[in-house]
């Protein structure tokens, strides 16, 4: 009897695994039967490039989610390093112009403010998601304020060839700096003992510490890396639209978030891996644009998105062990 | 004794309401294999968690090779030579089995900044080797059974072995409790083998197994080591009495107050089964009985009992309470009905921590203590303060947090819970696990009020020998079918191997 449950289990737990994928081919294939200039090369460039700065985001927020925590600083974090790195290459705001360092720049201050963020909330104790919202919006407060709530040109060409514009191979630099950041991030997880922590921490935090991991410092600099991660999305996105401006990020988050959870990374932590998060990307970005081609209003695809944020937290939630849903 | 590997002077330690650890001292000499025995409560846990640096002692020192050392994370015990296998697991089931054995001290595979995976895999396979463990070491130990799980948390202690230079002390936290007599003889020739290079410290239950492998034995009680004798020289019964400080009779299950079950049948089930956890499970329960359900986890009897209260569904088959046919789609239904539940897990799912003694006491009856829509504190607190008095709950007021009290004290406030609501059938699961011996021997005397009273009461025992002792009859479970019902009379009490052969 036993063995037979087991056996069950494991089953259930590969589907559970592979669900992801089989539900980005499945919509692949449904709209590109309706509409099949789906499968055009011009599409994928334009799927592909609508999908680099949430893939870039959403490596950040695997990690936090991986580790059992959240983070919903990402709109003003990346707001806030695109305002930065708009002003800091050639544009009608302010004299500074140091071209490319801007991209480092940008990274580094994401870096910081998901140090800050890390600490907030480590420190003061202060649950995840309270610190991130907190700094989230402070981001985009300052932001405006820096702004006095115009935008910012930027005239730098060359930054936004080299982080958007221009292309490799027909494909976009966007796109590719986006498969760099996965990459990097893929690494992370796999083969350094970040990465390792994370997965134990957010599995069993007293274990975790049982076993000699430094739960704070880890939690810190797991905030930090995110960051990072937020902050080249700052640059990417100002160099995508040529501007700078306090709601360069608007709906990010959300984005974000949907992505993971449907790629099959648990909320609860220690279950995922970013490669669920591009597989989860993907799924967002093909559905919103079968949903284009198929011409559905923008505020139905909006709708759609939460309805499938919902299923996916459903379908990946082993309820029959749950007693108590908070 | 020349200096000890490892030796503590004059420890104790405090938590709030508990004096876990009263001036202890130890020591474990070079290549010995030291027991460490008590009830469930004595400190034995404590006293390895602050050898272990999860707890800090609030005075006293620790030293190793006769130096004074902090011990103040688990990594520096590490470091400083101590390794500990945990009780409740430590394995992380997300992570792969050599991801387990290396957690926390991954450095010495890391070759700029990256770790490296065949290293790492051939280092974790050298170490499932010492445990005769063949399994893959990147498999996820999601995958694996439970008592391979225990193998791989005791490789990852054993791993110390050749990670540290010098001699080792490895602390095994009841390693045994879940395996076999295969594993356990394996487990101790590794012991055995590994003498020669590090000292052990053995926590178990087992009497047995602890007089067999161990050189000397600490017994401990409420926090002091009570003695220290060698083990050849000491008996499983010797051991026993040290360790509840009495001597053991028949008295302590309250025997004599057995009654003779009422020919009254209150619950009938006939036919019961779910899918993956039990099947055809048919019985009587009569009135002011104990009837027992023996089994080892796995045996169904969790689920059954879960079941009977309405927390699970049973999938086909018939419950009658008192002659009347029921379905209990949730707990409320099964405690409407008259059925109650005290559940293992007693912090988690018996009492609401935070809530006081009283609101606890009467959470499962609370419409009798509401009149036009509010609560009527005065009625709660006299009833609270009757229960209080009738069941001896060290508590300083009906008003104190529940969360507060005792192992012992908080069992007994879930027992007035049940008994306000004026349950006829009560499933006790596991009643008296981890709390202190006088507790224990208090709620074996409420299971007998109760059953004087004519409560019927099913219960899943800690130990057999609780099983034996306070049942009429005994059901036992084997993979979810009941394999055998025994009659358990006063004086005539089945022996455990009667039951044993049925349950594996």
């Amino acid at each position: 009897m036993a063995a037979i449950a087991v056996e069950r289990g494991q089953m259930l737990g590969h589907w559970r695994r592979w669900a992801p994928v089989a539900v980005l081919l499945g919509l692949c294939l449904v709209v590109g039967l309706i509409n099949p200039s789906f499968f055009s090369f011009g599409n994928a460039v334009r799927m592909l490039n609508t999908a680099a700065i949430p893939l870039v985001v959403c490596m950040g927020a695997t990690f936090v989610i991986l580790m059992g925590s959240i983070d919903l600083s990402v709109e003003g974090t990346i707001a806030l390093c695109a305002v930065a790195a708009s002003m800091l290459v050639t544009n009608d705001l302010t004299g500074v112009t140091i071209g490319l360092w801007s991209v480092p720049a940008a990274i580094l201050l994401g870096g910081a403010l998901g140090l800050l963020n890390g600490l907030v909330h480590v420190k003061l104790r202060i649950p995840s998601f309270m610190a991130t919202l907190g700094i989230g919006f402070a981001g985009i407060g300052i932001a405006t304020a820096i702004l006095g709530g115009v935008m910012v040109r930027i005239a730098d060409t060359d930054f936004r060839n080299w982080l958007s514009l221009g292309r490799l191979f027909g494909i976009p630099a966007a796109v590719w700096i986006a498969g760099i950041a996965v990459l990097a991030a893929w690494v992370i997880q796999e083969r350094t003992r970040i990465g390792r922590w994370i997965y134990a921490i957010g599995t069993d935090e007293q274990t975790a510490r049982n076993s000699g991991i430094p739960v704070e410092r880890t939690r810190i600099l797991i905030f930090g890396v995110a960051g990072l991660f937020y902050g080249l999305a700052g640059a990417l996105s100002a160099a995508q639209i040529g501007r700078g401006h306090a709601l360069i990020a608007q709906d990010r988050l959300f984005t974000a978030i949907t992505a993971v959870v449907v790629g099959g990374t648990a909320l609860s932590g220690g279950v995922g891996s970013v490669l669920n998060s591009v597989i989860g990307v993907f799924i967002v970005i093909v559905l919103a644009n079968g949903m284009v081609l198929m011409g559905i209003e923008p505020y139905v695809q909006k709708g759609v998105q939460g309805i499938l944020i919902i299923a996916a937290v459903a379908l990946a939630l082993d309820r029959s062990r749950l007693d108590v849903v908070k | 004794m020349s200096v000890p590997v490892l030796e503590i002077r004059g420890v104790s330690k405090s938590f709030p309401g508990v004096k876990a650890l009263d001036d202890v001292s130890f020591a474990i000499a070079r290549g010995e294999v030291v027991g460490l025995i008590g009830e469930n409560g004595a400190g034995k846990s404590t006293l390895l968690k602050i050898l272990n640096g999860v707890y800090q002692p609030d005075s006293g020192e620790i030293l190793v090779d006769g130096r004074s050392v902090s011990v103040a994370s688990p990594r520096q015990a590490f470091d400083s030579g101590i390794a500990m296998v945990f009780q409740e697991q430590s394995i992380l089931p997300t992570l792969t089995v050599a991801e387990n054995i290396f957690l926390g001290r991954e450095e010495e595979f890391i070759r700029f900044g990256l770790i490296s995976r065949s290293r790492m895999h051939a280092a974790a396979a050298e170490e499932l080797r010492k445990v005769h463990l063949d399994i893959d070491p990147g498999m996820r130990c999601a995958d694996l059974a439970f008592a391979a799980r225990q193998m791989v948390e005791i490789a990852k202690a054993l791993s110390l072995n050749s990670r540290i230079k010098g001699h080792v002390t490895i602390l095994l936290d009841e390693p045994t409790s879940v395996l076999e007599q295969k594993e356990v003889d394996l487990l101790f020739r590794i012991i055995r083998d590994l003498r020669d290079r590090a000292s052990f410290v053995f926590i178990s239950h087992r009497l047995e197994e602890v007089l067999d492998i161990s050189d000397r034995v600490y017994v401990m009680r409420d926090g002091k080591v009570v003695k220290e004798l060698s083990a050849r020289s000491a008996s499983v019964k010797d051991l026993h009495q040290l360790m509840v400080g009495r001597q053991l009779h028949h008295e302590y299950y309250r025997e004599a107050r057995q009654v003779p079950p009422s020919p009254a049948v209150v619950l009938a089930a006939e036919g019961l089964s779910r899918h993956g956890a039990f099947h055809d499970v048919s019985f009587d329960l009569h009135e002011g009985e104990v009837l027992g359900i023996a089994g080892v986890v796995g045996s169904g009897r969790e689920d059954l009992a879960r079941c009977l209260a309405g927390h699970r569904r049973p999938d086909s088959g018939t419950l009658h309470i008192a002659g009347a046919a029921v379905r209990f789609a949730a707990p409320h239904e099964a405690a409407g009905a008259g059925v109650g539940l005290v559940p293992a897990e007693r912090k988690v799912e018996g009492l609401v921590a935070p809530f006081s003694v009283a609101e606890n006491m009467t959470l499962a009856a609370l419409p009798r203590f509401v009149s036009h829509g509010a609560i009527r504190f005065a009625a709660e607190l006299g009833v609270a303060r009757d229960w209080i008095e009738r069941l001896k709950i060290k508590t300083p007021s009906p008003d104190t947090m529940v969360g507060s009290l005792s192992g012992g004290n908080q069992q007994k406030v879930v027992l007035a819970k049940w008994r306000i609501a004026g349950v006829r059938v009560l499933i006790l699961d596991h009643p008296t696990r981890g709390i202190d011996v006088g507790a224990k021997e208090d709620v074996y005397d409420l299971i007998r009020d109760m059953t004087a009273e004519g409560l019927a009461v099913i219960l899943l025992g800690d130990t057999l020998e609780e099983v034996i002792g306070l049942s009429s009859r005994i059901l036992v479970m084997r993979d979810g079918a009941i394999t055998a019902r025994l009659d358990a009379p006063p004086g005539g009490k089945p022996r455990q191997v009667d039951i044993l052969r049925h349950m594996v």
